[in-house]
């Protein structure tokens, strides 16, 4: 029974409570971040699918740079070098900040080929109707595409959540943070801490994957 | 403007880290294009208990992050950052493997099996020579993905020490001062390898959408 013993003596209300606030972090930080994600990424995708002339292709140079980069780069960049040019951030801000940075590209990416992915013809009819551009986006366009885009936002959302956990390096008190603080007491602790926190990232996201995996159906 | 002289003065370090980082990529692509093979016959193969591992290991580790794996590689085996950082790639870049490999054997019509079996292949003869070969074409851009995913994961390894640009780029900074410089460069070296990794996908993923 030696292997277990560890488990045993590390699984304390007290760690787990740790534990737990420290997901907590982790939740509030990706729900923050997936939201203003949604935003700046829905923004940028519509533009791009407008094929406004240059500000589309200044787009598209911006979201493949940052869609090319390590998430790791730009949350040390945005931590430790941004401050150099006068922007400085404490850690969560820090975190929140690279998180939509880098999700947004994603998300825009959804946005647009969610977009793309209505006829043309729609926007003919709706134009012929008598709406304006906008009108048809808004009222035609958009609610079809988002029914489409509900599916992979999920799915980004679940990369979201585990992406988070790089943060660890800039210090945010986060579900992995607090666990290397209490698997730091004693080397026998490491294992039953890592599986506990990937037990609880794994519930949390594969309830995500089921959710999403039903709206896929859904559709079909 | 960005300082140059970093560049030219650390020259070795970030092509070293470079190197790592090619190297590391390449290997765990080709190690989990190996055990995600691996994992999508168990998924499909006509055993239960085959399919119940296969599809436990995907459900598990695609739903964990990367850096939980790499730190456990890393504190549980004895290895460097190195080793354990291609490990712990492989662990989670293999689970996406699966699913394309996966998704690519069940495009092969069912019929192909049947005719490999009545010609008197077994199970695993038709696997490898009949479909796994009409597979492979609809596995191309999802595993270029991957390799992409992989090259930008890979800077994991800076947080165990594993030797890689990101690892190099700390380094460079920590001497210089010029951290945003210096990360400025980093980024540039990624893109280097990025950019036509994406661009060659995205090539592929219209060619095969123009041949559907």
């Amino acid at each position: 029974m030696d292997f277990f013993a560890p488990f045993i003596e590390v699984y304390t209300a007290d760690h787990l409570r740790f534990l737990l606030e420290g997901f907590w972090v982790t939740l509030k930080v990706a729900a923050a971040s997936i939201v203003l994600s949604f935003i700046i990424g829905g923004i940028v995708g519509t533009l791009r699918y407008a094929k406004i002339p240059v500000v589309s292709q200044m787009l598209a140079v911006i979201v493949e740079t940052i869609r090319n980069l390590p998430l790791l780069l730009i949350i040390f960049f945005t931590y430790f070098a941004l401050p150099e040019i006068g922007i400085e951030m404490e850690i969560t801000a820090a975190t929140i900040a690279a998180l939509t940075v880098f999700e947004s590209a994603m998300i825009s990416e959804i946005i647009r080929s969610g977009l793309n992915s209505i006829e043309k013809g729609q926007i003919e009819a709706g134009r012929a109707s008598g709406l304006n551009y906008i009108q048809t986006l808004r009222y035609i366009i958009m609610p079809q595409a988002l029914r489409r885009m509900v599916p992979p936002i999920v799915s980004q959302f679940i990369s979201l959540l585990k992406d988070t956990s790089l943060a660890v390096v800039i210090a945010l008190p986060d579900v992995l943070h607090n666990g290397q603080i209490i698997y730091a007491q004693k080397e026998s602790y490491v294992v039953p801490v890592l599986v506990m926190v990937s037990l609880m990232y794994f519930i949390v996201n594969y309830a995500l994957s089921m959710i999403a995996r039903r709206l896929e159906l859904k559709q079909i | 403007m960005l300082d140059f002289s970093i560049l030219t003065n650390y020259t070795d370090l970030f092509l070293e880290g470079l190197k790592i980082t090619i190297i590391v990529s390449l290997i765990a692509l080709i190690c989990s294009f190996i055990l995600g093979t691996l994992i999508a016959i168990m998924r499909i193969a006509p055993f239960k208990l085959l399919n119940w591992v296969g599809t436990a290991y995907v459900e598990f580790i695609r739903n964990i992050p990367v850096l939980v794996i790499v730190f456990f590689t890393f504190l549980v085996g004895n290895f460097g950052g190195m080793i354990a950082g291609t490990i712990g790639l492989t662990i989670y870049t293999a689970a996406f493997i699966a699913e394309a490999i996966r998704a690519g054997i069940l495009s092969v019509p069912k019929g192909q099996m049947e005719a490999a079996r009545s010609t008197g292949l077994t199970y695993g003869q038709a696997m490898r020579m009949v479909i796994l070969p009409q597979a492979i074409k609809i596995v191309i851009p999802p595993l270029g993905n991957q390799f992409i995913n992989l090259v930008k994961n890979s800077s994991l390894l800076a947080v165990v020490a594993g030797g890689d640009l990101m690892y190099q780029g700390d380094l460079i900074s920590a001497m210089t001062y010029a951290t945003f410089d210096t990360y400025i460069f980093v980024g540039l070296f990624y893109l280097i390898i990025t950019i036509p990794l994406s661009l060659g996908v995205n090539f592929l993923e219209k060619r095969m959408a123009r041949s559907n």
